[in-house]
């Protein structure tokens, strides 16, 4: 059979379209920021001297990753309800992607707190550093710096992943395509700009992720190799 | 807040039970799509390579979420009747054939070139290299990170409920519209998730121990 492709009904809904991309940045940005603070708490927690606090944080790595986001979100969403708590759509979104994407940075950022050679702990002991400055000067900014290509795609897989999150109606890309593909019943060139627009998103994440590595890590911007 | 009724636990196993069966549709015609895609990624020539690189790109970079809409309203504006089973496997294989073929093309990539090497000296022709000697020692290579991703075919077989397929995550929904307890259900059908995906975890850590070990 032959399908005449109409973009121009879609397209002309392109406010939307660049309202639900917003919505989709915004909560991907606030997802990361907070994702990775949480994430690099619970690495050191995992790191750290207590057993407990690193039982408890394996813990909740474990439950994060084993299960979907999908029921994490309707968790976040509908178990807040229930227990009298109100929250909208848009900050249940945005705490579902957080502790989901915590867990993520959790296990990435762990495995580059590993990777930190004991002898630069020692030596970082030897010339009298406290706890806290060994932990922000001496392992931290290597371990992240190693471990930052894998949560640059982390954090790409999180922004695709907030299409989930139209399910639970927060306004974001992909929620505003399953309104605009019942309005128009152009769903096949809906989606096609839908899916076109994340992955210009997606282009547009990496390309900053790895401006931004620049400014971080002096040594990439000095000569230019990884450690 | 009571627990779940005798019914309403049925109705979530026959969700698991479905839940189980997508993800075994997506894993095979993933993996069958997903080999194509490593094979022609590594061997194919130069066009065909960055074909497969695009396919690749633009698969990963598309939310599944809109790769199983594509299929299920997208199809049929384009005259082909499907079910929602359908469309849902259909999606899924092509959303896991674009990272089983990443993670295999890494794997074969990694076998020595000079096994390659050595095999083609003994005269055999491509298709006995591949089958005799690149990929056993591939699949070897392959098997933890292969386990550790059917976590993710698991996870992701929840998207199908939005595309009205009554499985794991849908009949929670389901549940919950009829009973609004919606903390107990959710909480359940997590537990469910959760006792598919954590023995897979454990295997494929398990395996990576031991192929690491082996390689000491």
């Amino acid at each position: 059979m032959r399908y005449d492709f109409d973009f121009s009904a879609p397209l002309s809904y392109w406010p939307d379209f660049v309202a639900g991309a917003a919505t989709t940045l915004g909560l991907s940005l606030a997802a990361t920021v907070f994702g990775f603070l949480l994430g690099v708490l619970c690495a050191l927690g995992t790191t750290g001297r207590s057993a407990w606090l690193a039982r408890l944080c394996g813990i909740y790595v474990e439950a994060i990753r084993n299960t979907p986001l999908l029921v994490q979100i309707f968790i976040v969403y509908f178990g807040l309800a229930s227990v009298g708590v109100k929250v909208d759509a848009f900050t249940a979104a945005t705490a579902a992607l957080v502790i989901n994407v915590g867990a993520y940075t959790t296990e990435i950022v762990r495995a580059g707190i590993n990777s930190i050679h004991p002898g630069q702990l020692e030596a970082a002991e030897c010339l009298g550093l406290s706890r806290l400055q060994v932990l922000t000067r001496i392992v931290l900014p290597p371990a992240i710096e190693r471990v930052y290509p894998a949560l640059t795609s982390q954090y790409v897989l999180l922004m695709l992943a907030s299409s989930i999150t139209s399910q639970i109606s927060a306004e974001e890309l992909t929620a505003v395509a399953n309104r605009i593909q019942s309005d128009t019943f152009r769903s096949v060139e809906t989606y096609l700009i839908v899916a076109a627009a994340y992955l210009v998103l997606s282009l547009v994440m990496r390309l900053v992720f790895w401006a931004a590595s620049y400014i971080a890590f002096p040594r990439r911007r000095r000569i230019g190799t990884p450690i | 807040m009571s627990l779940l009724t005798g019914p309403q636990l049925q109705f979530l196993f026959q969700g698991l039970l479905w839940t189980v069966v997508l993800s075994v549709m997506a894993f095979v015609g993933g993996g069958l799509l997903g080999f194509a895609v490593a094979i022609l990624r590594v061997y194919g020539s130069a066009p065909v390579r960055n074909l497969t690189m695009l396919y690749i790109k633009l698969v990963q970079g598309t939310p599944l979420l809109v790769l199983l809409s594509l299929a299920y309203f997208g199809l049929p504006t384009l005259g082909l009747r499907i079910e929602p089973l359908t469309a849902a496997g259909l999606g899924l294989s092509i959303y896991v054939s674009a990272y089983l073929g990443e993670i295999w093309r890494g794997c074969i990539e990694s076998v020595p070139r000079t096994q390659n090497e050595a095999a083609e000296c003994l005269a055999l022709s491509w298709r006995q290299r591949l089958a005799h000697v690149i990929l056993p020692q591939a699949m070897r290579i392959a098997t933890p990170p292969t386990v550790g991703f059917m976590v993710q075919i698991v996870k992701n077989t929840s998207l199908a409920s939005a595309i009205g397929f009554v499985e794991l995550a849908r009949a929670g929904q389901v549940i919950n519209n009829a009973t609004f307890k919606p903390f107990i259900t959710f909480m359940v059908i997590a537990a469910l998730y959760f006792a598919l995906c954590y023995p897979l975890s454990v295997w494929s850590r398990r395996l990576e121990r031991k192929f690491h070990v082996a390689n000491r």
